[in-house]
């Protein structure tokens, strides 16, 4: 599949910034990492806020007709992208009412309620987002069961590099209970993306060029004149097949910048002394960021999609 | 809306013979050409006179080479939007856009209110969908909607344009969920068959399959035509007798 960069940046901003929101909500309902005051509040929120509408502008550069874009909203019945948009919306008044309690009045019984409700929606909206790929029956890797986790987990994941950010800047500690967290987030999404690897080089394929065309009981089907001579959007959006020249190396380059460093650095900032602690968590939150940018990108580049067994695929 | 119909009153499809198409590419021509001026239009191109050129086409023929060596066939494989009964596509459509219609079944796209996602063409296993660059929404087979019911027309230009192009009659059109139509019976007597049919989507377009291929290396004819006779100058025109005594004449010579 071609990677549009404008919907890797989306997921990935996006998807750090409702992590962060649960987080914030983590902080009201279990344990404080962002603190409980008003300017730490404005900074979270403003920069939870910030990454989800720069995610979801980012997102509608990639439609033919951006202007439209209000229209899909309409059909949560059928389509996830619609139950994203729909959420992603309802999302905003809910955590800006948590945000404004936040800075006014966090004594207010409606707080964890509002926190709650909040991070139930971010992670709701980021599970829409992964059932978009996992529910389309073309594209075999996105079929598999680790998708929709893995892309929840980074969110979190993420979202808790920033609040553990923003805790050293404010605080100058990290909070152990976040850095447990975090690795454990670390290791699930480790072992997600494995298991995801391994079903996709174990898979079966789920249609043939005999299957698309029904010539298979006559032998062999291969292309022998294509249908046009130049590559169509068809070929442009599904063929793309750059990645899988380097796809070993992406995947090794992804492992070290999302998890190797990141664990090194939460195991650091458990042990670095005073304000030190900033200095792991910024190398985090910038080695991660690469590291989902290239899990975002290997994620489309990598999927095949089954049309190709039109277009000279023995098996897709 | 784009939640599917219960039922469809009509199941109205193409019935497509690999036996008899050449790959002439009329169809997908003739496609191009109605369509980029009527319910779909524009259907843009791109560079298309440079040295990438590309375009929404809603027709795409492929040939194929099935089977090995001296048994091996070369098969012509138009390849549209086969208006599928549970069409992912459709669902998939954040806006509605993308509709099956209750009355007929056909899958249209509203190009007034696509926003070009491109998440429909992800859904579809048959590439049926293409993207238009230039009008920033996908495009689809209409199944000619505006030419099957226009009385405008003949009535016998009130199929799709690409049945009606077809030089072989490869194309057929009609109402697959009515068992007594002139298609459906074609379907049942040629053994027609679904494409992809692992996939699920149930398409309503049947393919047929080619014809079993006769073994002309150990053909004997079992008829021989008559020579032609010659008419020696008893009938004919004068200017037909004279060519016949040149041509008697001239045989004698080099004999």
């Amino acid at each position: 599949m071609h990677p549009a960069y404008s919907v890797i940046l989306f997921t990935t901003m996006s998807g750090a910034g409702y992590g962060l929101l649960t987080w914030l909500a983590y902080s009201v309902l279990v344990s404080e990492v962002v603190p409980l005051r008003p300017w730490p509040g404005v900074f979270a929120f403003g920069l939870a806020l910030a990454l989800i509408s720069a995610g979801l502008l980012s997102s509608t550069l990639h439609l033919g007709r951006p202007e439209r874009a209000w229209r899909a909203f309409s059909q949560w019945r059928s389509s996830w992208l619609s139950r994203e948009g729909v959420l992603a919306v309802a999302c905003y008044p809910v955590a800006g009412l948590f945000a404004l309690l936040w800075v006014i009045n966090p004594a207010s019984p409606w707080f964890g309620l509002l926190a709650f409700v909040t991070a139930a929606l971010a992670m709701a909206t980021v599970y829409c987002t992964g059932m978009i790929y996992a529910s389309l029956p073309t594209i075999r890797a996105w079929t598999s069961p680790q998708v929709v986790p893995v892309y929840m987990v980074l969110a979190l994941f993420t979202g808790g590099i920033l609040a553990g950010g923003l805790s050293a800047v404010l605080t100058g500690r990290v909070p152990a209970g976040l850095a447990i967290v975090e690795l454990a987030l670390l290791a699930a999404a480790f072992v997600l993306k494995s298991a995801y690897w391994n079903a996709v080089s174990a898979g079966t394929p789920i249609a043939t060029a005999g299957s698309a065309t029904g010539l298979a009981s006559m032998g062999r089907v291969r292309p022998l004149d294509p249908p046009h001579s130049r590559p169509n959007y068809i070929m442009r959006e599904m063929g793309y097949d750059i990645a899988r020249k380097h796809a070993d190396k992406l995947r090794d380059l992804m492992q070290i910048a999302l998890f190797a460093v990141p664990a090194a650095c939460f195991v650091l900032a458990l042990v670095a002394p005073g304000s030190w602690v900033i200095a792991p968590l910024l190398v985090a939150a910038v080695s991660a960021g690469i590291g989902v940018l290239v899990e975002r990108w290997l994620f489309f580049a990598e999927a095949e999609h089954v049309v190709m067994v039109f277009y000279g695929k023995d098996a897709v | 809306m784009t939640t599917l119909p219960a039922t469809t009153g009509k199941k109205l499809g193409l019935v497509i013979d690999l036996d008899t198409c050449v790959g002439c590419h009329a169809c997908a021509t003739s496609c191009k050409e109605w369509n980029t001026g009527g319910y779909s239009a524009p259907l843009s191109d791109q560079d298309p006179y440079g040295a990438d050129p590309h375009g929404a086409w809603l027709n795409r023929v492929h040939s194929y080479e099935v089977g090995e060596g001296a048994a091996s066939r070369t098969v012509h494989f138009p390849r549209s939007c086969l208006h599928c009964e549970t069409p992912a596509c459709v669902t998939v459509c954040p806006t509605g856009a993308s509709y099956k219609r209750a009355s007929d079944g056909i899958v249209l796209v509203n190009p007034d209110t696509c926003i070009g996602c491109k998440l429909c063409s992800w859904a579809c296993p048959y590439g049926a969908r293409e993207y238009d660059y230039w009008h920033g929404v996908m495009k689809k087979c209409t199944l000619c909607v505006d030419r099957i019911y226009n009385t405008e027309l003949a009535e016998e230009d009130r199929v799709p344009a690409c049945v009606r192009a077809c030089p072989t009659n490869s194309r057929h059109f009609g109402d697959l969920g009515d068992p007594t139509s002139a298609v459906s019976q074609l379907v049942a007597a040629r053994d027609g068959y679904d494409l992809m049919p692992e996939m699920g989507y149930k398409p309503v377009n049947k393919y047929l399959p080619p014809r079993e291929k006769r073994d002309s290396t150990t053909a004997v004819p079992t008829h021989r035509a008559a020579e032609p006779t010659k008419t020696n100058g008893e009938a004919g025109t004068v200017s037909a007798r004279f060519f016949s005594w040149v041509d008697d004449v001239l045989s004698a010579q080099r004999s």
